[in-house]
């Protein structure tokens, strides 16, 4: 099943995207790959602003009618700012994986490593190979 | 008769899938010196044979008169309870596998969990859990996931908990780097006192642990202290008799009630569980019991356990189905909400007949004739030489009494007597001296009362002339 990858973000193997802001902040979010693995999402779970996160650390959960998932921070960084629309419309991370379902906002450290992000077309073949 | 299905074929086979050579070789993870050598058991018996032996063990216990409560107690049990619970479509331990194919089942469990909420005022509980005291050390956990506003990982714990709560929490949850802060109680009141929790004014706590009636059976000021932990953005977890639930407040409703309006939400108990045997349950050697835990609808997804919830089909017609499973074990694994909890299904199956049975009303006859036994039995009790009421405060259907002269010797001469007249509390509070925990239920009539002081005024008196 082919799945939307928008070329113009970057990706992670735990199917998280992140998008570069105009103000240097990144927003987060899972993919459409993942929503649609997930099912339809009940409640969703924000990271709290102000916090600190790792690169890898589990910071919020997505919630389905058969699982509960970890998402994982991307990059390291601190959280500016959680989705609130979320909270009562959970079905956006369905709708609209890459806009409205948008998870949380950070504001990368400086000594951040995102090198190890993928471009859409590697991540375009990570399922793939996942798949096989 | 062995009831593993698997033939040895089968198990040689599956053994070849997974690439280990023998069943012995799946234990390999364990050290040599943790595995039992040998179970030294007896030699089998037939049927016939155990069933003569656990009768006479059980003849050994005797039927005596029993005044210990400190969280197990004596309550007249209808005899409808257990001729319905141990029907077969009931008798089961736990929540069925395949749990929406037993939609009974299921039902009995939503009203289970309604009464509940409406015994504790909360919005929404879940199935139960194994015991008031696991219980306790689950909301603990809770407590944590669900207060954002404290990263401490400590918790307040008055010693007017019952101990073995205290002690099963700090088992359970200190593994998980939770520590826990005594707080004292007040020698003469038997409570918590809001000037002992101020000295932590300010701090961070993640949670305040109040029990109602406390371990020594006194009623704590719930509304105050409620209203100080919330001040200082600690969550509340109510441990409480259901019993007394009849008679007393809500921990729903704990708080000043101008509170309610000015902030709300933050008026009462926010997480609330304790111990569900006194509701249907016989005492017998240590068990069963069970927990039961509820909460406000916004942590519910950090409580553990299951939760059964009522819904309609494609056809639109009313249905149970167990709900919220996304945070259970079999699901999220070592992230689950728990992975030592389980519900009682058989014990809920009682307790909720149980409820239906005496209705709103027949819990609160059972309430107020349990506190009357008590106050009966201490008056009665008082009245022999040497013997005093500890603390001043308000109490349910347990007292504390002090006694001239250590209890333990005192309570094993009235054992003797086939009565069991309290529990000793020198050990678990050394500080008040020789004090001893009485309870009276409905279960005891005057006569039983006159009993039991007329054979502690002999007890005292010969010891007395001994001495």
């Amino acid at each position: 099943m082919s799945s939307n990858i928008p070329t113009d973000l970057q990706y992670t193997k735990s199917h998280e995207w992140v998008r570069r802001m105009n103000d240097g902040a990144v927003e987060v979010g899972i993919t459409d790959h993942a929503q649609s693995a997930l099912g339809d999402l009940v409640f969703v779970e924000v990271p709290d602003v102000g916090r600190a996160l790792r690169a890898g650390e589990a910071c919020a959960v997505v919630e389905s009618v058969k699982a509960a998932s970890d998402v994982y921070s991307p990059v390291g960084g601190k959280v500016t700012a959680g989705n609130p629309a979320l909270a009562s419309q959970p079905e956006l991370l369905n709708h609209d994986p890459y806009g409205a379902g948008w998870l949380f906002r950070l504001e990368m450290n400086v000594s951040a490593d995102s090198s190890g992000l993928m471009s859409a077309g590697a991540y375009e073949k990570f399922l793939a190979d996942e798949s096989k | 008769m062995a009831f593993i299905p698997h033939t040895p074929d089968d198990i040689v086979r599956m053994l070849e899938v997974i690439g280990v050579r023998s069943m012995e070789e799946l234990f390999d993870e364990i050290p040599a010196e943790l595995r039992a050598k040998s179970l030294s058991l007896p030699p089998p018996m037939c049927e016939m044979e155990v069933a003569r032996l656990l009768t006479e063990r059980a003849a050994l216990d005797g039927r005596p008169l029993n005044f210990i409560g400190a969280g197990a107690y004596e309550h007249h049990i209808p005899a409808p309870v257990w001729a319905i619970a141990t029907r077969g479509e009931f008798y089961s331990a736990y929540t069925p596998y395949q749990a929406e194919a037993s939609q009974g089942t299921l039902q009995l469990i939503y009203e289970y969990q309604s009464m509940v909420c409406a015994l504790t005022g909360m919005e929404v509980s879940n199935a139960s859990l194994y015991d008031g005291a696991s219980a306790l050390a689950e909301a603990c956990l809770m407590a944590i996931r669900s207060n954002r506003a404290s990263n401490s990982r400590r918790i307040l714990m008055p010693r007017a908990v019952n101990p073995t709560y205290a002690q099963v929490a700090r088992a359970i949850a200190g593994n998980q780097n939770l520590t826990f802060e005594s707080v004292d109680f007040d020698r003469t009141a038997g409570r918590t006192l809001l000037a002992a929790l101020q000295a932590y004014s300010g701090q961070d706590f993640t949670a305040l642990v109040l029990q109602q009636p406390n371990f020594f059976g006194c009623l704590e000021e719930v509304d105050a202290l409620t209203d100080w932990a919330h001040d200082n953005k600690m969550l509340v977890i109510a441990v409480v008799n259901p019993t007394s639930l009849a008679i007393l407040s809500a921990p729903g409703q704990w708080g000043a009630a101008e509170r309610g309006a000015a902030a709300a939400g933050q008026r009462g108990a926010d997480i609330v569980c304790g111990e569900g045997q006194p509701l249907g349950v016989p005492l017998a050697s240590g068990g069963p019991y069970f927990g039961f835990m509820a909460t406000r609808m916004q942590y519910v997804r950090q409580m553990p356990g299951r939760i059964v919830g009522r819904t309609v089909d494609v056809e639109g017609r009313p249905g149970f189905s167990l709900t919220l499973q996304a945070r259970e074990q079999h699901i999220r694994r070592s992230k689950a909400t728990s992975n030592i909890c389980t519900n009682q299904g058989l014990m809920v199956t009682a307790a909720t007949i149980y409820m239906s049975l005496l209705g709103a009303q027949g819990l609160e006859a059972v309430a107020r004739s349990s506190m009357q036994r008590t106050a009966d039995l201490v008056a009665a009790l008082c009245a022999v030489s040497g013997v005093k009421k500890a603390f001043s405060a308000a109490h349910f259907h347990e007292a504390v009494l002090l006694l001239d002269r250590p209890a333990a010797p005192v309570l094993a001469a009235l054992a003797r007597r086939g009565l069991l007249g309290g529990l000793d509390l020198s050990e678990r509070y050394p500080e008040l001296g020789n004090a001893m925990l009485v309870c009276a239920t409905e279960t005891k009539l005057e006569a039983d009362i006159d009993a039991y002081a007329a054979a502690l005024a002999e007890v005292m008196s010969a010891s007395r002339a001994a001495a």
